[in-house]
């Protein structure tokens, strides 16, 4: 058995290569699609590279456009920005509420969305996504009255627990697709062989999906970095994350273009070079569920 | 296997005596892992959300003005009555709302789709065009915003510089109260379309070849070819994108307050129903009348998600 699949594959493999090439159009649509596609990626990058521009350039070099291009770099901005206002202690506060939230939903959505998927509890996995499709604000009264009744605004814990409450859905959505493409029969195999349902989850099925909890943790990770309404109104001056940060410095400092760039770019660095780095689980996660139908 | 490795004599461990609390609760374990596992969940997400809901349904049939007067009347469906004839804010953001996803939204799908069939067949550079598509979809939102907000500037913004270069006169941009509005659109588009892509290219890699292969024994061309099977059998993806950029975008936030603050502009020139209500809410303490405002946005929602899953559903078949 193991022999006939082994002489299969190298054969199947380079055959669709060189009919996909002569599947390819004429000359005309190679040179658009070149166009089209240089087109696209400037549309997409142009924008952040003029921000990084323009951090490294001082607030008169910004006002004259004939500098646009050609100017004496500075990292001034970013001296400013990290040390005058100290956002060392609110990238620290990001990156802290994120990790903990995503850790928390993670634990509480990937056996949820196990036993949504393996149960197909499609009412229940309805409860747990409707949190996708209410408007945050009006979450957001409730809780916030609450919340400062118990005193607990202006903390970790409520910006943790708004965070895991976006990142929850999204984690049991990446999830339930995740094992819906796990083969039942490994689990039931392993339950043959004498371990329990609960066991041959643990054991069997857990290992097997760290690929999907590394996609939905990604996701969950970068959402709530980037969350800007939840913090804008439950975090406190010790808590406030980068988003809030920086729509804070437009209000005292409007004019200060070359720091307010530079600030964003701080915000925007650490996710992209993640997102750089995990790119593949990225895409799996925004497409996860999508070709399904 | 298993008659080699047959299973671990659990059986013989305790035939001498009963089972234990530890073996009690694990059969328990097992046998309600269903729920055991779903729960907890569940409850998190139910509380956070059904208790609110509750509230702000409450909220919005008495007049509360949140701290500034803590006790509030209770005045039923007057709240719904002020907001439903409010023709100054509410029927304005409800449109805003509706024009903003609408375009935002067809101008996504189209240009996703144009996108996705130009990066459907291999080519080279591919890994440089995949990278350039996941940059605007990780950046934080309101960077973005700070970041158009510099590059649309009337006077010092390289999009009027760029304008200047062809001699298009320079263009207000998000100052302009006609122009606001549609340069928001804009920035969604740059953002959001990239999530298009990605979701219509994960539909044209599964879509099997046969049938784009046999209308081009045909003959068919290019675009009949796209029109009459590509497209019919993308149909299902493409609702799946609708419906999850949509909910999205109506409750687009981030990238309108971060550009015009509160009250979408000084002549509420981006005021969506979701800015709205953050600015009833936050902004004037007007609880009672948000909340209707809010259920009212909740009931539009709903509504359109609704449709477009019964889109979905006749696609399929």
């Amino acid at each position: 058995m193991t022999v006939q699949t082994e002489s299969k594959i190298p054969a199947a493999r380079p055959a669709p290569a060189p009919r996909r090439r002569k599947a390819r159009g004429p000359r005309a649509y190679k040179v658009f699609r070149v166009v089209a596609l240089v087109a696209v990626v400037l549309f997409l990058v142009a924008p952040l590279f003029w921000m990084l521009l323009a951090s490294f350039k001082t607030n008169v070099d910004i006002y004259d456009t004939g500098k646009s291009f050609f100017f004496t770099p500075t990292t001034e901005n970013y001296a400013n920005v990290l040390e005058r206002n100290n956002y060392f202690v609110f990238i620290i506060n990001s990156f802290w509420v994120a990790f903990v939230s995503t850790a928390f939903s993670l634990v509480l959505g990937v056996p949820a969305a196990y036993a949504m998927s393996r149960f197909t509890m499609h009412r229940s996995a309805l409860v747990v996504l409707m949190a996708r499709v209410i408007p945050g604000v009006s979450l957001l009264v409730p809780w916030y009255y609450v919340f400062s009744n118990l005193k607990m605004v202006g903390g970790f814990e409520v910006l943790i627990l708004s965070h895991m409450f976006v990142a929850l859905p999204l984690i049991v959505y990446i999830m339930m697709s995740y094992f819906d493409s796990l083969p039942l029969e490994l689990e039931e195999s392993a339950q043959v062989d004498g371990l329990t349902p609960i066991g041959a989850f643990r054991r069997i099925t857990l290992p097997l999906s760290v690929a999907g909890m590394a996609t939905a943790g990604i996701l969950s990770f970068i959402f709530s970095w980037n969350n800007f309404m939840f913090a804008l109104v439950l975090s406190g001056s010790k808590t406030k994350t980068l988003p809030v940060a920086i729509f804070d410095f437009v209000s005292y400092a409007s004019i200060d273009w070359g720091g307010l760039m530079a600030a964003a770019m701080v915000v925007t660095i650490p996710i992209m070079v993640i997102a750089l780095f995990t790119q593949k689980y990225i895409v799996s996660g925004m497409t996860a569920g999508a070709t399904k139908g | 296997m298993s008659v080699l490795n047959p299973p671990r004599s659990a059986p013989a461990r305790s035939a001498g005596r009963p089972p234990g609390p530890r073996a009690n609760f694990s059969a328990w374990a097992n046998r309600h892992r269903k729920w055991l596992f779903a729960a907890p969940a569940m409850i998190f997400v139910g509380v956070l959300i059904v208790f609110p809901l509750a509230w702000t349904l409450f909220l919005s049939l008495t007049d509360s003005q949140g701290s500034v007067r803590a006790a509030s009347e209770f005045i039923g469906l007057q709240n719904y009555i002020t907001v439903l004839s409010d023709v100054d804010r509410f029927w304005p953001a409800v449109g805003r709302t509706m024009s903003f996803t609408g375009v935002a939204l067809a101008c996504e799908v189209v240009l996703g789709m144009c996108i996705a069939l130009l990066l459907w067949r291999p080519f080279r550079g591919e890994k440089w065009v995949r990278v350039a598509i996941l940059l605007p979809l990780v950046a934080t939102p309101v960077a973005v915003g700070m970041m158009w907000r510099l590059i649309f500037d009337p006077n010092i913004g390289f999009a009027n510089q760029l304008l200047g270069l062809i001699g298009i006169p320079a263009q207000p941009w998000l100052s302009g109260q006609d122009t606001a509005l549609g340069t928001t659109i804009f920035m969604d588009v740059w953002q959001w379309t990239p999530m298009v892509v990605l979701i219509l290219l994960a539909g044209l890699t599964s879509l099997s070849e046969e049938p784009d292969e046999a209308a081009r024994m045909d003959g068919a061309n290019a675009f009949q070819r796209f029109f009459y099977i590509t497209l019919p059998l993308m149909l299902p993806t493409v609702i799946v994108a609708i419906l999850l950029r949509g909910i999205d975008a109506l409750k687009t936030f981030d990238i309108l307050y971060a550009t015009k603050g509160k009250g979408g502009g000084s002549f509420h020139e981006v005021e969506t129903l979701n800015v709205y209500a953050y600015g009833l809410s936050f902004d004037y303490n007007q609880y009672g009348l948000s909340s209707a405002v809010l259920i009212l946005f909740f009931m539009i929602i709903i509504g359109t998600m609704w449709l477009l899953t019964m889109r979905k559903k006749a696609a399929n078949k």
